[in-house]
């Protein structure tokens, strides 16, 4: 009896590990502090991790069809640059659109070069990292980017905004995971995304078109990474070259931390922005606590070998690799 | 009278919920070839990861001369003298054939350096005994698999082995090659060597093996004299009844021809095949691994591109590109490699089985999970799917199962031309029976159905005309009340059928 | 196997094609475009740029046999820094004060030492946990750099020991000291790789894991030295290099996982194990320095060498595809 409870428990924690992890997180912060639940300051927790939410979730789609993206970080810093730039040429009207067009024609390059062509993706997208920041710094000169008039523009609504007393990031945030979460969990695309993640051969035995299906997974990717950089340029108006470097392992951190594997074929949109927000609190609880932010590096680093080492333990039902 | 060089007495293996293993108790004299069969999932393979201590036996002895031995792996086993040649092949493509005959146990210098003369001399000394046409240096990825193979069994040959195990090991070679084979297994045999023999093929059973013992469902049988038996209750000992090579008799209502072939050639794996199946007709296509009958099939459902001929649906010529456009056609295809090929094992049940129709589904922008599911129950009713339930993962089932949702899913695609490639690979009996019943089924409900098939008893049973390939042609077609199994098997074997030639169709 | 051979051929001689025409192209180029009046080619030059390979040629070289192995390793870049800190700090540590230049050794045996233990830690895990070495390095990627900063918060880590700074200024035949490290360390990797049972046992697992594993190889302890051997020549890249700069920021060594990557990958590594080698990592090394110092040298800027870097990657990635393209009749899946 006893030992039939603990595999219950066992596999509960195997499926919702994740929010059970997040429970106790929150629970434990907020004994620590009281300020840590306070709506404020979930609000400033959700609004900061927006941009790293919304590149997640579509991300989660690249990994679901069995791929990883290390573009997604140089990719925002050329929307967010593209649209600074492009806002004072062409009035913010023109430059966002624009701004979607550019960023969505490098998604659907790599698109073609994973889905169509074949090509390892990590290799490809560590490439593209290397050749669209490349083409960032030529598009700006190595320049920072500033719009010139900070106080008159309605840009800023996007990143600075609020609406129904939310702060229109976090609006954002949601509307994009309500919207793609739905797309993915219940459509015919969403499920041939995790039939070719899951079985490449099979779902192509099955008359799904696989190079079809991943291409159009990098341009969702590539769209996300354009609202991520859209909502970083509004809300800072002005921008550094390298304003996304790095984040691209945040977002992989991120949906690796939301039980999607790097296999392909699992994951969901709920799990990845749980995963979202978990480093987000980790982030702001430590902060609270006065503890530096490198801090959290450290802290991420353990939280993602322990959630990918329970989540493969919990299936193969042993601690320990098997590997002699 | 010598004693074994290897001895198994009264093995047990369980695993959770299932005996696997169960009594298997039999010996291997020396210089003895012992000939190990039983059908697919009868404990064979449980049984040598046993002897290969990747499996510690639940109860039982291993016994070898008159030592009792545990092995904690197959190194150990191996320093004993048991060594595996294995089926699949167990190679590094990118090292040197030395390097893959003593991977894991390189001749070693100081510093850890590799003894490359040393390494080399061994090595062309065993590839000398085997008489093959490579040598040590040869990167194993530039060989054909055949030879790919002999480096497989020169590693056997490193150690002074006591008893060698060979697993299916003609599966991919050639009759020149598979002559090079019993030649090794004869020297080892004059070596004094107990050799076990896992095979399907009689004829080789029959031509190299001593002694022949049987599992069935985990059970051992006995152990015969090959001298003393044949064929028929071999075959009887391992099914646990009489092999059943009863032809169809009943034919069906034909339609109009569904799907006709002219010509169609593709590369080197296939040339010059013209066919036609009617509605309301089964047709079966035998042959042996790699006659071109998977790669037809395969074509016809647009996964490759003929380099010649025409294919013709309800009288049009018709270009295949794609596996939607073959489904838009009417036609699908229950794959050979039903993990590989057939489902995604992370899914569940419904998932899997609606999956190519998932697009048609839909309710507004969603795909209509209720349709899903009615389609779901009404297969599972129809097949006897036992599951329990749609949301049951598929990679749980067991291989009847699976194979169950991978037809379902193709016909609940109401095809005019149902392809099926070896459709009771490694399921069990009854499941094999009720998948026969259904393929008739099908036919007399004016589906035009093709069944390839390695098995004589399944395209005798199902079939209304048989297509013989061999290497690539099609040899003779035969109706089912022409049918012999000799002439089936000479056809099989590239002999025509002379000047009287019997073509029909 | 006639296509296999000439497509083999290629492969393995593509790397030295390739900077043969980064050559000739930067030369003629830079007749027309410099604006040094300096050749391209000038020997200064080019011993410069050996010298400027080796801070990503030596990482590089642990990341063959890592690759080969079957394995990748993100954190390089976090474990340079570290070193680096290790290195310049622990020379001022109150209890080498008595040691005089004497504390050189011992602090290069510190951050050599600390270097080897980080990649350890990740070869244990990656052994005990069964977690993919992808996902484990990319968390030891963000918990190294963490420690990095936490040494000295986001201040800079310096100290300049003229001794050394000496040693690593001094030329011996020529060539820097970097450089002969360069050598030294593809010397000892291609021994490693191509003539010990251990470096042979690294192909064998990459390719064909299984197989390694029934023939009794030790996969577990076997991945853990090679990441052991990477840790240990990033700290040894941290050490020559800082050896000479005497300063480091917390953010250094940033990025270097991808530059390392990328040189092995030009180098013909395959990405999934099993091939590559220590030669070709070094055509693969000095392929991107001289795409960098070339592009400079005619007068272009980062952005393009960046450009560059990464289109030439995915160029050699489809080349590859292409030469190792199946038949027309082959299946399409």
């Amino acid at each position: 009896m006893a030992a039939m409870n603990r595999k219950d428990l066992g596999e509960f924690l195997a499926k919702q590990g994740i929010l059970v992890a997040f429970a106790v997180f929150m629970i434990a912060f907020t004994m620590a502090n009281q300020k840590f639940i306070s709506i404020d300051n979930v609000f400033s927790v959700v609004r900061s991790s927006a941009i790293l939410g919304i590149m997640a979730v579509g991300v989660t789609f690249v990994v679901i069809s069995g791929n990883l993206d290390l573009s997604v970080g140089s990719m925002m810093s050329f929307s967010t640059i593209v649209v600074l730039d492009l806002h004072d040429k062409v009035g913010p009207a023109l430059a966002i659109p624009l701004m979607f067009l550019m960023t969505l024609c490098l998604g659907a390059f790599i698109g073609f070069l994973v889905g169509y062509l074949r090509l390892n993706s990590l290799i490809v997208t560590l490439g593209m990292l290397s050749a669209i920041h490349g083409l960032t710094l030529t598009y700006s000169g190595g320049q920072n980017m500033d719009i010139a008039d900070k106080e008159g523009t309605w840009f800023s609504v996007f990143g600075q905004g609020t609406a129904l007393g939310i702060p229109v990031p976090i609006l954002m945030f949601l509307a994009v995971a309500a919207f793609l979460g739905l797309v993915l969990a219940r459509t015919p695309f969403g499920r041939k995304v995790y039939a070719v993640g899951g079985n490449g051969t099979a779902a192509t035995f099955s008359g799904i078109r696989r190079a079809r299906t991943v291409f159009t997974c990098y341009l969702i990717s590539s769209g996300c990474v354009a609202t991520a950089g859209l909502i970083q340029a509004s809300r800072s108006l002005g921008s550094q070259n390298t304003v996304g470097q790095g984040l691209e392992l945040e977002v992989l951190a991120a949906v690796i931390l939301g039980g999607a594997s790097l296999l392909g074929g699992s994951g969901t949109i709920f799990k990845t922005v749980i995963g979202v927000l978990i480093l987000g609190f980790i982030q702001n609880g430590l902060l609270l606590m006065g503890l530096q932010f490198y801090v959290q590096f450290v802290v991420t680093w353990i939280i993602i070998i322990l959630a990918v080492w329970l989540d493969i333990a919990a299936k193969r039902g042993k601690l320990w690799s098997s590997i002699a | 009278m010598t004693d074994p060089v290897l001895r198994l007495e009264n093995i047990v293996k369980t695993f959770p919920g299932v005996r696997a293993l169960d009594g298997v108790s039999f010996s291997v004299m020396p210089g003895e070839v012992h000939a190990l069969m039983g059908e697919n999932g009868a404990g064979k393979s449980t049984l040598m990861k046993v002897l290969g201590g990747i499996h510690q036996p639940t109860e039982g002895a291993i016994y070898i001369g008159d030592d009792r031995v545990t092995m904690a792996g197959p190194l150990e086993a191996k320093a004993k003298g048991i060594v595996f040649i294995h089926q699949e092949l167990s190679l590094a493509e990118e090292l040197s054939v030395a390097e893959n005959i003593y991977l894991g146990e390189l001749p070693r210098k100081r510093f850890g350096r590799v003894d490359w003369a040393t390494l080399t001399e061994r090595t062309n000394a065993i590839l000398g005994k085997l008489n093959v046409g490579f040598d040590a240096r040869t990167r194993v990825g530039d060989l054909s698999i055949a030879n790919q193979q002999m480096v497989e069994i020169a590693r056997a040959l490193t150690v002074d082995a006591k008893a060698v195990i060979f697993d299916e090991p003609t599966a991919s070679l050639t009759d020149a090659e598979k002559v090079v084979l019993f030649d090794v297994i004869a020297d080892l045999k004059a070596g004094g060597v107990g050799i076990i023999y896992i095979s399907h093929r009689m004829e080789e059973i029959f031509r190299i093996t001593d002694r022949i013992s049987i599992l069935r469902d985990g059970q051992y049988q006995g152990t015969v004299n090959t001298a003393e038996t044949d064929e028929e209750s071999v075959t009887q000992m391992m099914i646990g009844r009489q092999l059943d090579l009863s032809r169809n008799a009943s034919h069906h209502q034909l339609g109009e021809v569904a799907i006709e072939v002219r010509g169609l050639s593709c590369g080197k794996l296939y040339t010059d095949i013209s066919f036609d199946i009617r509605r309301g007709e089964v047709v079966g296509f035998y042959g042996l691994v790699g006659a071109g009958r998977t790669e037809i099939a395969e074509t016809l459902f647009g996964l490759r591109r003929p380099s010649a001929g025409q294919i013709l649906l309800g009288g049009v010529e018709t270009q295949i590109h794609s596996p939607d456009e073959a489904i838009a056609h009417g036609i699908s295809l229950v794959p050979e490699d039903r993990k590989g090929q057939g489902l995604v094992l992370g899914m569940n049940c419904r998932d899997n089985m609606t999956l190519p129709q998932v697009d048609r589904l839909a309710s507004g922008p969603f795909v209509a999970e209720g349709e899903e599911i009615k389609i779901f129950d009404k297969y599972r009713d129809q097949l006897d799917i036992r599951t329990p339930g749609w949301r049951q993962k598929v990679g749980n089932l067991s291989g009847g199962n699976q194979q169950k949702i991978v037809i379902g899913k193709w016909l609940s695609m109401h095809p005019d031309v149902l392809i099926v490639d070896e459709p009771t690979r490694g399921i069990d009996v009854g499941s094999k029976s009720e998948i026969h019943k259904l393929l008739r089924e099908l036919a007399a409900q004016g589906y035009a159905v093709m069944v390839i098939s390695s098995e004589m008893p399944e395209v005798l049973h199902v079939s209304d005309r048989i297509i013989a390939m061999y290497s690539g042609r099609i040899i003779r077609t035969f109706r089912s009340e022409d049918v012999t199994e000799d002439s089936l098997i000479q056809a099989i074997s590239g002999i025509g059928p002379g000047a009287q030639a019997t073509e029909v169709a | 196997m006639q296509k296999s051979t000439v497509s083999k051929a290629l492969k393995s001689g593509a790397i030295w094609g390739f900077i043969l025409l980064e050559l000739i192209f930067f030369s003629i180029a830079g007749e027309h475009l410099s604006l040094s009046d300096t050749a391209f080619m000038d020997g200064e030059n080019m011993l410069l740029l050996l010298k400027q390979s080796a801070p990503i040629g030596i990482i590089a070289m642990g990341m063959t046999i890592v690759m080969v192995n079957g394995n990748i390793d993100l954190s390089v870049g976090a474990t340079f820094a570290i070193a680096a800190i290790v290195l310049l700090d622990s020379m001022t540590w109150p209890i080498f004060a008595g040691l005089g230049d004497g504390v050189i050794p011992v602090a290069w045996l510190l951050a050599l030492t600390v270097g080897t233990l980080l990649g350890a830690l990740n070869g244990l895990i990656v052994w005990k946990t069964g977690v993919d070495a992808f996902i484990v390095t990319l968390g030891s990627m963000l918990g190294y750099r963490g420690i990095v900063f936490m040494f000295n918060g986001e201040n800079p880590t310096s100290h300049l020991n003229w001794t050394l700074v000496d040693f690593a200024e001094a030329e011996f035949l020529g060539f820097a000291t970097a450089t002969w490290f360069l050598l030294g360390v593809t010397l000892v990797m291609w021994f490693v790789m191509a003539r010990t049972v251990h470096g042979r046992n690294a192909y064998a697992i990459g390719d064909n894991r299984e197989a390694a594993v029934n023939a009794g190889i030790r996969v577990g302890p076997h991945m853990m030295i090679n990441f052991a051997i990477i840790g240990f020549l990033a700290a040894l890249s941290a050490v020559v290099f800082y050896s000479e700069a005497g300063s480091v920021n917390p953010n250094d060594g940033q990025l270097y996982e991808l530059w390392v990557i990328t040189a092995v990958v030009l180098g013909g590594t395959k990405i999934t194990g099993g091939a590559g080698n220590v030669i070709g990592t070094f055509g693969g090394v000095i392929a991107i320095q001289l795409l960098r110092k070339g592009l400079g040298h005619i007068g272009a800027d980062t952005s393009t060498v960046n450009l560059a870097v990464g289109l030439i990657l995915i160029a050699v990635l489809f080349l590859d595809k292409q030469l190792n393209l199946k038949g027309k009749e082959e299946l399409k899946v």
